[in-house]
């Protein structure tokens, strides 16, 4: 893609704000239309569009592969750890107290005398540290989640497009050192 | 009504585009513009998550990949020798179960559908004060009300992710360890 300069001097203006918008949509998906899915996919089109112009090489170095594909169990440990540490946040609390967001309420009235919250019932994450500034309760189980699926989406849709770029017969010498070493030697 | 019947009326130029061209480039980018349509007509629909979703992920994404693809497989479709009479009868008969399956649904927007009587109290009257004021009912239905289903989907990408990973992939690490486990056995 050397020869195409204005493809490299577009790409490089509208990345920075491609990124800035996944972010936007990530964050901002508990008031708006969107959440940790879309801003996935919005984020690794950003990291595709690089790694489309300025070659295989250089968004491996922005994004290593081996931090992908960590992130990809990351984002599904975000999920279900959220869902534990609600199970044991409601322990220590000892009471699942505000349970309206229950859909049942007889199960309610039954879950009143339990020590233990429900996995993923973000009542559990209720705390009285900073009101108004850090979000809690719902939201901040909403936004826990949310940023997982994003972390999970997001590496996941560049490990793909990882996979099908590296077996490029063009890209594949240019991105395999170990292969160019071993050839030399 | 008239931009409903338009963007109907496109997709299905585009679907037919899509099966009837040669070029296999042009037919992903047609595929692209079918999803962008799409978008569109769930927009239409006052469905904006979903609208979001078919935009980044059809036409974004999926487009991607399957440049990705014929960057492997080249791009003009290879002459079909088979006689087209057979796949055409069996989509015509699906087609045909497809439409007599909608006779019996609901109409659009219809008030007395399941959708909007079969849970009381609805969860859109339900989730404002559940949520403590998150405005976005279709976050909360997917984060809060139904967090398994969507912990399931999650695990669900995860695991394609895994699978490509195991069935794509030659990386430098891999191929070394294998090379270097290969020289020790000998």
């Amino acid at each position: 893609m050397d020869s195409f300069p204005i493809i490299r001097v577009v790409s490089k203006l509208i990345i920075p704000y491609i990124l800035l918008f996944g972010f936007y949509v990530q964050f901002h998906g508990d008031f708006g239309p969107g959440g940790g899915f879309q801003a996935g996919v919005i984020l690794a089109s950003a990291l595709i569009l690089y790694g489309l112009v300025f070659g295989l090489p250089a968004v491996k170095a922005v994004a290593p592969p081996k931090l992908i594909e960590k992130l990809i169990a990351l984002g599904l440990l975000i999920y279900a750890g959220t869902g534990v540490v609600t199970m044991l946040a409601g322990k220590a609390q000892g009471t699942t107290h505000n349970a309206v967001a229950n859909i049942d309420h007889e199960e309610v009235h039954h879950d009143q005398g339990r020590a233990m919250a429900n996995f993923l019932d973000y009542n559990a994450l209720d705390h009285h540290f900073l009101p108004g500034v850090l979000p809690h309760g719902q939201h901040l189980g909403l936004f826990l989640i949310e940023f997982g699926v994003g972390v999970t989406v997001t590496s996941v849709m560049t490990m793909i497009f990882y996979c099908f770029a590296g077996r490029h017969p063009e890209t594949l010498p240019a991105n395999n050192p170990a292969q160019n070493r071993e050839a030399k030697s | 009504m008239f931009v409903s019947l338009f963007i109907l009326t496109l997709l299905v130029v585009t679907a037919i585009s899509i099966a009837r061209i040669g070029d296999l480039w042009a037919a992903v980018m047609f595929t692209g513009i079918f999803s962008f349509l799409g978008a569109c007509w769930m927009l239409i629909l006052d469905a904006p998550d979903v609208a979001f979703t078919e935009a980044a992920v059809g036409a974004g994404i999926s487009t991607f990949l399957m440049l990705g693809t014929l960057a492997l497989a080249g791009k003009k479709e290879k002459p079909s020798t088979e006689s087209p009479l057979v796949p055409l009868i069996v989509v015509g008969i699906t087609g045909a179960a497809l439409i007599y399956g909608t006779l019996d649904m609901p109409h659009f927007g219809d008030p007395n559908s399941p959708v909007q009587t079969s849970i009381q109290p609805s969860f859109v009257e339900k989730s404002q004060p559940d949520m403590h004021g998150l405005p976005n009912v279709v976050t909360a239905l997917l984060g809060s009300y139904r967090g398994y289903d969507t912990l399931g989907e999650t695990a669900v990408i995860f695991t394609a992710g895994i699978a490509v990973i195991l069935i794509l992939r030659r990386t430098d690490s891999n191929q070394s360890n294998f090379r270097s486990s290969k020289k020790g056995a000998e």
